[in-house]
This record gives structure tokens, sequence and C-alpha cells, in this order.
């Protein structure tokens, strides 16, 4: 008990002086405000990596209507044919993220394991990325920018960036805020 | 009076009728929406009118309305109906790629003077045969011309990724080249459409641009642009929203018993928010 008890602490300072060469971090928050509206849907919302030529590094997070319409996890894709049983398809409203769809969403297939998932209530959500591992996988160092976009039916629009160097050179914390459909945007990159 | 008051509107309304008039009637399509996903549906109206999108004059027939799925290969409208001001269709997209919507017509007529007054024939939505004109255009009248008309009445709609499939030139004519971006304009950006005639270059061509909503401003706002050497048209959309794009070239190419042809483009584009 007491050797192990000793050797805890040793080894988590290890391990955080070994991080740096091991995997880099990116840390996403994002906000879904609360809105005094009639008629509330949940938006549905894109959170991607751009490259300074605008193309995606990667998809990090797509929040739709998975299971509308059709058997949960065979909701139509982007190529794929829609609506079983008459449904109208949860992906129809995939194009209204149509910064997301122009650069990466017309061209995938959903549902995208680790990446999609069902809209979100009113609150801050948390996301952990780590290079090397899929979602995120491996950014190559240069400039990007955190892209997160939010769309609602019978709503509006809104598309917030952060832009950022990769890798870090020391932990940073990134701060954006949407205006009406998005809160709180924070990134957090540690080396 | 009341017979050639019909035959005017009706006549003007299909320039391919009226090769040599001033086309006073636009024919213009609206498709409701043109980046979706697969599966959705769209509704098109299709209608001709002074002014681009006005619904004020008379739905086009859809006798010849053609629509290319991104394979290649021809699919029905549905629900297609002709309307007193409108006509319209629905389609769902259940491939994935550009789908080409396009109303297109190739005819032949005839223009003389007889007894001093103005003679056309065939008479609106009559197709040219050769024992017609025979039987109906005196071979030696007076002024006589005869226009083969080639007109096209194109829009496209997306779902997910666009595609070339769809976009397959006939050959004939002021036509729409493949490797245009269509359904993947945005305001503020410099999209480049590359047309051809004949399946050549269609150098120098003047293309007019008329954005929807012309109701609501003093001025229809057309603008006039250009086709470079390579029947390249550079637009900077100035803002989101459907436009109009047409384009006609007079020529001596006409197919017997032609000797000029009327060579038409009309295609109709959606521009959305960067």
């Amino acid at each position: 008990m007491k050797p192990s008890f000793v050797r805890t602490p040793l080894s988590l300072a290890l391990c955080g002086l070994a991080a740096p060469a091991v995997a880099a971090d990116l840390d996403v928050s994002v906000q879904i405000p609360q809105l005094d509206v009639a008629e509330y849907h949940r938006p549905y919302v894109a959170v991607w990596v751009e490259r300074e030529d605008r193309s995606v590094a990667s998809n990090l997070a797509v929040w739709y209507q998975v299971k509308r319409g059709g058997p949960p996890g065979a909701a139509p894709a982007a190529g794929a044919p829609a609506q079983q049983a008459g449904g109208e398809g949860g992906t129809k409203w995939l194009p209204d993220l149509r910064q997301w769809w122009r650069r990466t969403g017309r061209e995938l297939t959903v549902p995208i394991d680790g990446v999609t998932s069902a809209t979100k209530p009113v609150g801050e959500y948390k996301l952990a990325f780590s290079q090397g591992k899929a979602p995120l996988g491996e950014l190559a160092p240069g400039k990007y920018k955190l892209m997160v976009e939010a769309a609602r039916e019978d709503g509006g629009r809104e598309l917030v960036d952060i832009a950022f160097e990769w890798p870090a050179k020391a932990r940073q914390e990134l701060k954006a805020s949407g205006k009406s459909e998005l809160g709180a945007i924070t990134l957090g990159i540690a080396p | 009076m009341k017979i050639s008051l019909k035959a005017c509107a009706f006549g003007s309304a299909f320039a391919l009728l009226l090769p040599l008039a001033a086309q006073a009637h636009k024919p213009w399509m609206e498709p409701s929406k043109t980046v979706l996903s697969v599966g959705q549906w769209v509704t098109v109206d299709v209608a001709a009118a002074t002014v681009p999108f006005i619904k004020d004059h008379v739905g086009i027939p859809l006798d010849n309305l053609v629509i290319t799925a991104p394979d290649g290969s021809t699919v029905p409208p549905e629900n297609a109906a002709k309307g007193k001001l409108r006509s319209s269709f629905d389609l769902q997209l259940n491939q994935a790629g550009t789908y080409r919507i396009a109303n297109n017509n190739t005819n032949i007529s005839a223009s003389w003077t007889e007894d001093g007054k103005p003679k056309r024939w065939p008479p609106r939505f009559v197709q040219y045969t050769p024992e017609a004109f025979a039987k109906e255009v005196p071979a030696k009248a007076k002024d006589l011309k005869v226009t083969q008309v080639i007109s096209r009445l194109e829009t496209y709609v997306t779902a997910g990724k666009p595609s070339e499939g769809a976009l397959k030139l006939s050959g004939k004519g002021l036509e729409l080249a493949p490797a245009s971006p269509v359904n993947d304009l945005y305001a503020g950006e410099e999209a480049t459409l590359l047309f051809v005639i004949d399946g050549k270059p269609a150098a120098d061509v003047e293309f007019e641009l008329i954005a929807d909503g012309s109701r609501y401003r003093d001025a229809i706002g057309e603008t006039m642009l250009k086709t470079d050497k390579n029947g390249a048209l550079k637009i900077t959309w100035p803002t989101a929203g459907l436009y109009y794009l047409s384009a006609a070239v007079t020529d001596d190419k006409g197919e017997k018993p032609a000797k000029q042809r009327r060579s038409s483009y009309a295609g109709i584009f959606e521009v959305l928010a960067p």
C-alpha cells in the first residue's frame, strides 16, 4: 500500500512530462444558449477543423436528428437514399448547416462513428480530442480554424470560428462567442 | 380581335415561334431549393413573363421537359400540371449528385409578307414538319425568312456532392458545359460558367443576368456579361438568391430549309450566402 501511494504522484508527474511527445490535445466547449421562442427545436450543430485553404482537416462533431423517420442507425445520408417508412429523414436539414455542407457534409455518408450524434438540449458541452486519434486524426503542424456552425428549424443559423496554430507551444485557452444560435465557444489546446 | 391578342401574347411568350421578334417574354423556372440531401423533394415552377420569376403571364407546357439524373438517365416529373400563370412539377432526388431540369425545343419557323401583311408559320406549339411547311409556307413568298430555333431553358439541383453526369452536351446550339459549378455558387465569390456552341467554346457571347426580386426594386437591374475567347463567363454574385442568365446567338447555320439559326440559353441558378 505504502509504495504505491508514493509511486502514484511520481508516475503522474512523469506522465505530464512525457505528454508533449506523445499526444497533443484539443478540447472544445460548445454552449447551446437558452432562447426565448415560442417554438423551439434543438439546433443542428457541426464542429470541424478547417485548413487555411478552407478545406476540412477533420470533422469533430455533427449533432442532428439521427432517428427521425427511419430505424435507428439507418438514418439516410448525404449520399444514400433517404426515408424509410414515409419519414422525411433527419438529414433533411443538414444542408442548412450550409458552410459545413459545402466544405464537407455533402460528401459524407452519415451517421459517422464517433462524429455524429443526436441533437442536444440547451447547455454546455465539452468535447475532448487527441492528436492521432479519431475523429481528430493526425493534424499536421500549421494554421487552422475551429469552426462551429449551428442551424435551427424555425430559427437562425450561425457560424463561429476560432483561429489557432497547431501544435500549441504552451497550453492555450481561446474563446469566442455566438450572438444568436450559439453561446460561448472555448477551444483549449495543449502541446 | 380577341384571337389576335391571344396569339400575340402566346407568340411572344414562346420566342421560338417568333425568332425574329424581340423576346418580350422570358421563359423561366423557379426551383424551390437547389442544394439538398438525398431523398428530398423539390418543386419547380415553369412559366414565361416579361420579367423572370414574376407570375403574371403564362405557364409553359411541360411536354418538352427532360429531367436528367446524375447517372445520365431520364426521370419523369411528378404532379406535373400546366397552370394559368405557371406550370409546376415535383421531383424527388433519389440519387446523389446534380440533376439537370431542361425544357428545350428545336423548331423551324418562317415569316413572310402576304398582301402587305406579315405572316408567320407554324402557329403556337406546332412543331415543324416538311409536309406542313411545304403546304403552309409559299415557296416564293415576299420577304421570306426561314429560321431554325434551338432554345434551352434549364435549371439544376443537387443532392449531396455536385456531379457532372447529367450535364452532357448535345452538341447543338448554345449550351452550358459540364465543368460549370451550377450548384456551388456563393455570394461575393467569382464563379466561372463555361458555354459552348455546337460543342465548341462560345466566344464573345453577351449574357444578361437578372436577380430575383425585381418586383421589389425600382429597376430590373440586369447586368450584361460577355464570355471570353474560351467561352468562359465569369460572374461575381453580388448577393444570395436566384438568378436568371440568358443569351441568344444568331447565325446562318440553320438546318434546311432554314438558313438562319437562333440558338438561345436561359439558366436559373441559386446563389447561397457563403
